[in-house]
């Protein structure tokens, strides 16, 4: 033991800020005479583990974490998201059209063990593609191991429930001038019945085919002949004040980008113009895939800072839920999905559902969805029923984050900054599992939506991330 | 079994508004299936391929909300009529979710969720996990109070590493009690603000000596406390030696006061060498040091709690020494009325007792068998000195300065046994012990046989002490027992009543602080100095 200590500095000094963990009742004495006093409602760390919740204390304040994620948090808040193309997925991920090859949702997963609405979603794929002339043809096709599946997220892609793209599906960029970094996703189908759900049919492929060759050429011409890319950084913003959460609700968001979009549409009309027109007015959801792809623009911005905890991907397939960390590279740290709490269509209920599935957790690493949830007192329904009950949501969620977004406010909350940067220590130190609101897909495939809600992100995730983080040296030791 | 429709024209509710009165309405018996939607051509269609639309839901618009009920006419006709009293009804209204109350912020759930000013962590959690909370704290630049136990030594050598390292002072683990700048931590008395700094490895030895501090007319500026171990040869004593420097350079402190049960010998030596130099005046108490050994320069060596306390008070008062207190002279103990049972809750009391009653007593036990449940205990052949707040009688329950239950069953059967011709009690009061800890053994008190032997107490606090110093006597006194003011009287008048002949000397333990006592001497004062 070095014996040139200070002197305990300051404790003495003054009126100490006491700050209990642990009995309860230790904390009023001191407040009685006259300490100000943090009551913590405190719970065993890292799920009980003590070596892990001793491992965690060690990252906790740590001068190199606390620096690798203010980095990761600028890096993602720096991103300005532009809408700048629509194109066939085939030309931006050439791998798509190279081989047969198809994109999934969530974590990596081997077409055996994918989940209903997954393999049909995979039918419908292969089915558009060509590669097979009937559902069951294109069911052995896959089970002869004829087809190569990859994650969404390793080709920079994201994809709402199922989330299988294929090479001729349109695809969103959206871009970063200051980086240079783009992301991906699909488009929107609507409500109903949808290939995302799990749906098949006629109905299903015949308005597949038709984004493919009307929607995406016609919204590649309306991009191309604005003034400037649409910057969704911004849109986003305004759907906030509007009543969005631009996961689970982009009804306002839709809106905005279908004004923006429309005088351009309707000149395009050889192309699919009003068609698209039509299609945008009817599609509340027609949003989402924007504010997935702007959010993966950002989280991937903010991925590879080394010691940073800060979660920079969360996706589901339906049968694993995943997270990337921004100091841990490419590895996912899974857990089995977890069940969706929620509202059902009518005649379907929880014993249908399938456990929760999609890329559209993205929204939440970067404050929206659940995150943002007391912007949006219109699905409020989903978290017991009142805006307190929603601004309780997005007040727990910000102990979980590095820090807030500048941009995305919440009116329900005095117009504070949404949650941004989810941080595996505070998630493991708090034993808070981060809320995401999600829709639900039936179990069996072919079926499609049955309804919508809220689900967590589970802690096994977290805990197992943070056991593979590195305390990082510091100086003096 | 009925299948009905209903539109209400131009009446808009949000999709979620409409699914949680749907929920709601499904749940009476007798309803099979219920939809609210808007009547758009994507919703009629939903609802046509679910068979769930008849004729007048084919009428229904965009703005016009659409119901479809299945069940039994009755309960159909029972949802359909409470539909629009449902969508404005208070369970769509405010209040109605279960966080209905105050709308503050959530709870803080972690240390590393503490406002930015926070100072000082006070940290009672299972032992598995305090060391960990604590280094939080240290990381997070808050000084520590670890009130658990149970905590691995080498955890706590990694704690006091980083606190160091820090500038930071752990308390603990295993530290009972502390006063900083008058706010108590754990257990903690309500004393007088003076210049006493007191720092000590014992919880109750702290509580002793600054509640006599208070009654002598002295107040204390800090009270610290390091930890059981911290004076271990594996620990060294850095808490304690990171206190005492904290209070040489306190401003408020002007005498600082040690408390420990023995130190490591070579950790007594260090810690009574650095503070000689702190150039303040030192009191140290470390019961069963060698008491032949000259002061320190600097450092007054006291070899009781009350003797520290003494010393201190007229260091920080200035003047002689307070007086000790006056003996009762008990009855002679009858035959075969021979042996001393003394309960403590407080160990370093069972500590201070043994010490200065082993010269006169000879052969004592620290030990007696661990509790039945159900049965009396047992008590031994021998003088028999007790910590009931040990391990061994607190395992799965609190203890005895919050739950008597097991003192009491002791007190019951020293009462009982026709061997006993001393009971010993202590009564810790203060904040965190029990609301009125006197009562419950004067329950015992008063159920005792009329020949039990006499009973020695004393109560640790003060008046402004929840439970109050001079109620908790009262009680005492009230059920029959000599009631003394320290924990070093009480010992005294034992070794007084108890030793053989009469004419016993006590053993001073230090040269110069106190003064031999003779057992006949009636009005004799204890421990005091010329």
């Amino acid at each position: 033991m070095t014996a040139q200590a200070a002197p305990a500095q300051g404790l003495l000094t003054g009126v100490p800020h006491v700050v209990n963990v642990g009995v309860d009742a230790f904390a009023g004495p001191p407040r009685a005479a006259g300490a100000t006093v943090t009551a913590v409602d405190w719970r065993p760390p890292a799920s009980g583990d003590p070596e892990l919740g001793a491992g965690l204390a060690r990252l906790v304040a740590h001068p190199a974490v606390e620096a690798a994620n203010a980095a990761a948090l600028e890096r993602i808040l720096g991103v300005v998201p532009l809408w700048t193309d629509v194109r066939p997925a085939g030309e931006l991920i050439p791998e798509l059209a190279q081989e047969r090859l198809l994109l999934h949702a969530g974590p990596p997963i081997e077409w055996q063990r994918m989940c209903g609405p997954m393999r049909a979603a995979v039918v419908g794929a292969v089915l558009l593609e060509g590669w097979a002339a009937t559902a069951p043809e294109a069911q052995a096709l896959a089970d002869a191991g004829a087809i190569r599946f990859a994650p969404c997220h390793h080709h920079d892609a994201v994809g709402p429930m199922a989330g299988v793209i294929s090479a001729s599906m349109p695809l969103l960029v959206v871009e970063d001038e200051a980086t240079g970094l783009r992301a991906y996703s699909n488009l929107n189908e609507g409500q109903g019945r949808c290939l995302r759900y799990g749906a098949l049919g006629d109905d299903v492929m015949e308005r597949l085919r038709w984004m493919g060759e009307r929607l995406g050429p016609a919204l590649r011409a309306a991009i191309g002949s604005l003034a400037e890319p649409v910057n969704l950084r911004s849109v986003t913003a305004q759907a906030l004040q509007m009543g969005d959460e631009c996961h689970s609700r982009n009804t306002a968001a839709s809106a905005l980008l279908t004004r923006e979009l429309s005088a351009a549409l309707a000149r395009h009309t050889d192309l699919g113009g009003i068609e698209a027109l039509d299609f945008l007015r009817d599609n509340n959801y027609w949003f989402l895939n924007f504010s997935m792809a702007a959010s993966k623009l950002a989280l991937l911005a903010g991925h590879g800072v080394q010691h940073s905890t800060v979660v920079t991907a969360f996706a589901r397939n339906g049968v694993d839920v995943g997270i990337r960390v921004s100091g841990l590279g490419d590895a996912w740290f899974t857990a089995p999905a977890a069940p969706v709490d929620g509202l059902y269509f009518a005649g379907y209920g929880p014993a249908d559902a399938n456990p929760d599935i999609g890329d559209s957790a993205i929204t939440e690493m970067h404050g929206l969805g659940g995150f943002a949830l007391a912007a949006a007192p219109a699905i409020v329904g989903f978290v017991g029923g009142t805006p307190k009950g929603a601004r309780r949501v997005s007040q727990e969620m910000a102990t979980l984050t590095v820090g807030r977004h500048r941009d995305y406010r919440l009116p329900g909350l005095d117009f504070v900054g949404s949650p941004v940067g989810l941080d595996i220590r505070k998630v493991v130190d708090t034993g808070l599992e981060p809320v995401i609101t999600t829709g639900i897909a039936h179990r069996e495939p072919g079926i499609g939506q049955i309804g919508a809600g809220l689900t967590h992100a589970p802690m096994r995730c977290f805990t197992d991330a943070l056991s593979a983080v590195d305390v990082p040296p510091e100086p003096g030791e | 079994m009925v299948l009905r429709n209903a539109v209400h024209k131009d009446l808009y509710a949000d999709s979620v508004a409409l699914m949680r009165v749907a929920a709601r309405l499904a749940e009476p018996p007798g309803v099979e299936t219920i939809s609210l939607v808007m009547g758009t051509p994507a919703n009629r269609d939903v609802l046509a391929r679910s068979g769930l639309l008849t004729t007048p839901g084919h009428d229904a618009g965009p703005n016009d909300l659409l119901v479809a009920v299945r069940g039994e006419p009755d309960a159909v006709d029972t949802a359909l009529a409470l539909v629009v009293d449902a969508l404005s009804g208070p369970g769509e209204g405010p209040g109605a979710g279960p966080e209905a109350g105050a709308d503050t912020g959530p709870p803080v759930r972690s240390l590393a969720g503490a406002p930015a000013g926070a100072s000082l962590a006070l940290i009672s959690t299972p032992g598995p996990y305090a060391a960990s909370e604590a280094l939080k704290a240290l990381r997070l630049g808050m000084h520590a109070f670890v009130f658990s136990d149970h905590v691995p030594i080498e955890q706590e050598m990694l704690l006091k590493r980083e606190a160091a390292r820090r500038g930071l002072l752990v308390m603990g683990p295993d530290c009972g009690t502390a006063v900083i700048g008058g706010i108590p931590l754990g257990f903690a008395n309500e004393v007088r603000a003076g210049c006493v700094g007191l720092v000590g490895a014992s919880g109750t030895g702290l509580q002793q000596v600054s509640s006599l501090l208070h009654s002598m007319g002295a107040g204390v500026s800090h009270v610290i406390g390091t930890g059981s171990r911290d004076v271990s040869a594996e620990v060294g004593g850095p808490t304690m030696r990171a206190g005492l420097d904290a209070l040489a350079a306190d401003p408020a402190t002007k005498v600082i006061v040690l408390v420990s049960k023995p130190p490591a010998p070579h950790v007594a030596d260090q810690l009574l060498q650095h503070a000689g130099l702190l150039g303040k005046p030192v009191v140290a108490c470390f019961l069963g040091t060698d008491g032949t050994a000259p002061d320190p320069s600097g450092v007054t060596l006291a070899p009781t709690l009350l003797e520290a306390a003494r010393s201190a008070a007229s260091l920080a008062v200035g003047g002689a020494l307070p007086p000790g207190e006056e003996l009762t002279e008990l009855p002679a103990p009858a035959p075969p009325r021979r042996l001393l049972r003394a309960l403590y809750a407080g160990g370093t009391f069972a500590h201070e007792a043994a010490l200065l009653l082993g010269p006169a007593l000879g052969d004592i036990t620290r030990t007696a068998p661990p509790p039945v449940p159900g049965a009396a205990p047992h008590l031994p052949d021998r003088h028999l000195v007790l910590d009931l707040g040990d391990d061994e009688f607190t395992a799965g329950r609190p203890h005895p300065m919050i739950d008597p239950t097991v003192r009491t069953e002791y007190l019951r059967a020293a009462l009982a046994d026709p061997r006993s011709a001393a009971v010993v009690l202590d009564v810790v009061i203060g904040h965190g012990a029990a609301p009125d800890p006197a009562a419950a053994l004067a329950g015992a008190l008063a159920e005792a046989p009329l020949d039990a032997p006499p009973v020695i107490a004393f109560v640790v606090g003060t008046d402004d002490d929840p439970q109050g110093l001079t109620a908790q006597q009262r009680i005492l006194r009230d059920a029959g027992a000599y009631v003394v003011d320290s924990s070093t009287t009480a010992a005294r008048m034992c070794a007084e009543l108890l030793s053989s002949g009469g004419d016993l000397m006590l053993t001073p333990a230090a040269p110069g602080s106190a003064s031999a006592a003779s057992a006949s001497a009636s009005a004799s004062r204890i421990g005091e100095t010329a």
